[in-house]
């Protein structure tokens, strides 16, 4: 084959006609090497581009809810009695206490969680090394930093609902008011969410009692972690949000 | 949560329930998305059907329907075009081909997470089975459009079909975004990672960046959809006051204060606009792959091809409140809005005249996908050319809620996209089941279906600039829309003959993929990767071997090579000349 030189002619679109050399791009293996063993570095590189990706979405769905709160915030609406637009917007008794305590726990597991997500990591690159006789990763490889993340986010969501019945003891139900509808429809909506990310980490634990391979249990762990962390920071923001801009 | 279960060249499943139901392979799970949008848009036309006999014959009594009453219209008109847009247009052409065919045309073995794709598949199943079970509600379907306006939609006592029927309705919408959202990540990612050597992102046939910018647009719009819809169930069902103010139905003051219809509008359309670049654009990316092919040319300006597609992506976000024009919104915000309608119209028009520069000194093979591809570009033309008038604030005032509205978006929206679909089903039929479809019928299906669409819509606009509102189930009372009457005769007896002709296309589907003559591997001579495995595709697409690219996508009639078209991963180039 005579080498070819690769003549752009501007007729035939980009990269012209001429052979060029396979350019290393695409990640496309389909999670396997060549030689038919799982990639779980390549899986582990897609699972966080699919997390951070489906993470946008989750996003757009509280700037939508955000962008509600801000213009329902300013509206004015018609006082019947006076036949004027008034602001009707009570800011509502928040029990920040208690809201502070439910932050801090989910912080808390926030710090747990990515313990464990090392935890796992270190695992995962030692498993190799576990086959050598008298090798062990030592008892603080089973400490259970998972177990504590699912018992702090359960604790989370029950002092969500203790706020909830706070806010009903101070008179602000969900119809009560425009604020109120806010306060829980944001707060509800988080805590869905979360509720998801629990499943998510039970599932993770629930892979080491089904034996899968540690390369395999590592991804899931890093992913729900990842995706707790944003839930943590989705709190911090919302938290905020009602906060300062009651 | 997405596991990593990847496909394994050995792992073909077993048993029917595996392989065609809950299957993980992304060609069966393409298919089973095409089945349902087939089912619907039978339902869809029927409806439509129904709409238009009612319109001309309004006191006809029909059989199991008895007599069709305003508000039932306005049910029919509500499900019409909600079963449409979301099950029709918004399945069939992401969903449906874009499963099918982007890993493959990227040259990867399947989707990066096949277990979330089928579940994304039957989570859209069961979003259409609730949105059908609002039909046999008490009270029936909701009447409120499939724009579903507050506070109309935000009442439970606003209408019949405003109580459970509503409610379902929201809910399957509510599924619905959620299945959107899951095929979004999918097809994102895969895209991003799990492209073969050598197929850059500028070696992606325009089919992949069509399906590529869909997505992105379906991630940043369906979660709107889904808070909006979650917030007219809160004030439907607990009596928060989102989108209702104060009302009084029916001489009864209602429980609601302070709420904003404007609100619903604004996150409905924020969506609403994104949705239907959602439906056109993998249109635009198969009349691109099959125009190129069967013009025997690359296509023209391929860079600005993409470019294009992303600024339609963009600027789409950009343009909701020309929906909203009457809604008393600032002239100021109208302007802003009118602008960046118009300045979408750039990168549409760069498209067009990209197709007809393919085309120009092409060899041009008329075979039946390149008439539905031409038919495409047509239809766009013709629907789009009516935006510009819709987009100036001014000229809306008196054509919105008048018939020239649907006449702009079911030619631009509605057909063109549809026949970005049977350009799609006539290309890939070959592929897909390994038999040709008949070429005889489908020439009589696209001409009737093309003069019968314009005989539909292109009259529409008149009847829209005479006055004739929209969303009217009755104009035989109305004095000054009397001498229309004729014309809304033609065309509903034109929409009877073009849905008819839609049997023509169903036959010779299901009757050549049994009986159809067999295909080749290549059969239209096209380069793209889909084109090299073997037909139907194995089970890991291309047998065991990872393609390798060395070309861009249309490399057709390239001078002093052997054939007309090299494929993507023919390693041999032109020789030195």
């Amino acid at each position: 084959m005579a080498p070819t030189i690769p003549v752009k002619d501007p007729e035939l679109g980009y990269g012209g006609g001429g052979a060029h050399p396979p350019i290393t791009d695409g990640g496309g293996d389909g999670g396997e090497r060549d030689n038919g063993s799982p990639d779980y570095g390549g899986r582990l590189r897609r699972t966080r581009l699919g997390l951070l990706i489906g993470l946008a979405s989750i996003t757009m769905v509280f700037v939508a809810l955000t962008s509600a709160y801000v213009v329902r915030r300013g509206l004015p609406s018609l006082d019947e009695k006076t036949s004027t637009y008034v602001r009707d917007w009570i800011p509502v008794n928040l029990p920040t206490g208690l809201l502070l305590v439910n932050t801090f726990l989910l912080l808390l597991s926030s710090v747990t969680a990515e313990l464990a997500r090392r935890q796992v990591a270190r695992q995962a690159a030692l498993a190799p090394v576990q086959s050598i006789p008298g090798v062990s990763i030592g008892p603080e490889g089973r400490f259970p930093w998972l177990g504590i993340t699912i018992v702090l986010g359960l604790g989370f969501l029950a002092g969500q609902w203790m706020a909830w019945q706070s806010l009903g003891d101070r008179g602000f139900y969900v119809a009560t008011n425009p604020s109120s509808s806010f306060v829980y429809l944001l707060t509800a909506a988080h805590a869905v969410h979360l509720m998801g990310g629990i499943l998510a980490l039970l599932y993770a634990g629930m892979t080491s009692l089904l034996k899968r391979p540690i390369e395999a249990r590592r991804i899931v762990v890093d992913i729900a972690v990842w995706y707790w962390h944003f839930m943590a920071l989705l709190w911090i923001y919302i938290f905020v949000l009602l906060e300062f801009m009651r | 949560m997405a596991t990593t279960a990847t496909v394994h060249a050995h792992a073909a499943p077993q048993g029917f329930i595996r392989k065609y139901i809950f299957s993980l392979d992304h060609k069966v799970i393409g298919l089973q998305y095409y089945f349902l949008a087939l089912v619907a848009v039978f339902v869809g036309m029927a409806l439509s059907l129904l709409m238009r006999i009612h319109m001309i014959w309004p006191t006809a009594v029909l059989p199991l329907l008895g007599d069709i009453k305003p508000e039932t219209y306005l049910q029919l008109m509500t499900m019409h075009g909600t079963i449409m847009v979301f099950f029709v247009l918004t399945t069939a052409p992401q969903s449906g081909f874009g499963n099918y065919f982007l890993p493959i045309q990227i040259g990867a073995p399947d989707m990066a997470f096949p277990v979330l794709n089928m579940l994304s598949f039957w989570t859209t199943f069961v979003a259409f089975v609730v949105m059908l079970a609002a039909f046999f509600m008490v009270g029936g379907a909701p009447l409120h459009g499939w724009t579903g306006y507050a506070p109309l939609s935000a009442l439970t006592n606003s209408g019949p079909g405003e109580q459970l029927g509503a409610d379902l309705w929201i809910t399957s919408i509510a599924i619905f975004c959620i299945a959107s959202l899951m095929g979004a990540l999918n097809f994102i990612t895969t895209l991003l990672d799990l492209r073969a050597k050598g197929m850059t992102m500028f070696r992606m046939p325009l089919t992949c960046w069509a399906w590529f910018i869909t997505a992105i647009l379906g991630l940043l719009a369906f979660g709107v959809l889904l808070s909006a819809g979650i917030l007219l169930l809160l004030d439907r069902n607990l009596g928060t006051s989102f989108y209702v103010p104060l009302v009084v139905v029916n001489g009864q003051v209602m429980a609601h204060k302070g709420g904003s219809p404007l609100l619903w509008q604004h996150l409905f359309w924020f969506f609403g606009h994104p949705e239907v670049y959602i439906a056109i654009l993998p249109g635009m990316g198969v009349a691109s792959q099959v125009i190129s092919t069967f013009s025997r040319k690359p296509i023209f300006g391929y860079k600005a091809m993409v470019y294009a597609i992303m600024a339609i992506g963009f600027l789409g976000f950009m343009v909701w409140g020309h929906h909203m024009f009457m809604s008393g919104m600032s002239p100021y915000s109208a302007f802003a809005f009118s602008i960046m309608t118009m300045a979408i119209g750039v990168p549409s028009a760069i498209k067009t005249f990209n197709w007809l520069g393919t085309m120009w000194g092409g060899r041009i093979r008329l075979q039946t996908p390149m008439l539905y591809a031409i038919g495409f570009v047509s239809l766009f033309v013709s629907g789009g050319l009516s935006g510009p008038f819709l987009a100036q604030p001014v000229l809306d005032i008196p054509l919105h809620d008048t018939a020239f509205v649907p006449a702009h978006f079911h030619l631009i929206m509605g057909v063109a996209a549809i026949f970005g679909i049977f350009a799609g089903t006539a290309y890939w039929f070959p592929k897909m089941f390994g038999r040709m479809m008949n070429e005889t019928l489908g020439k009589i299906h696209f001409f009737i279906t093309l003069a019968g669409t314009y005989a539909i819509f292109m009259p529409m606009h008149y009847l829209g600039l005479a006055g004739q509102p929209r969303r009217y189930s009755q104009f035989t009372e109305v004095a000054y829309l009397h001498h229309l009457i004729p014309l809304n005769t033609f065309i509903t007896y034109a929409a009877f003959v073009t849905v008819a002709a839609q049997l023509i296309f169903v036959i010779n589907f299901f009757w050549s993929m049994f009986k159809g003559p067999k295909a080749s591997d290549n059969p239209w001579e096209a380069t793209t990767l889909e084109w090299t495995t073997a037909t139907p595709p194995p089970h890991d697409n291309f047998g065991g071997h990872t393609p390798v690219v060395y070309h861009g996508p249309y490399e057709y009639s390239v001078p002093g090579a052997a054939k007309d078209y090299i494929m993507q991963n023919d390693p041999v180039g032109v020789p030195a000349h």
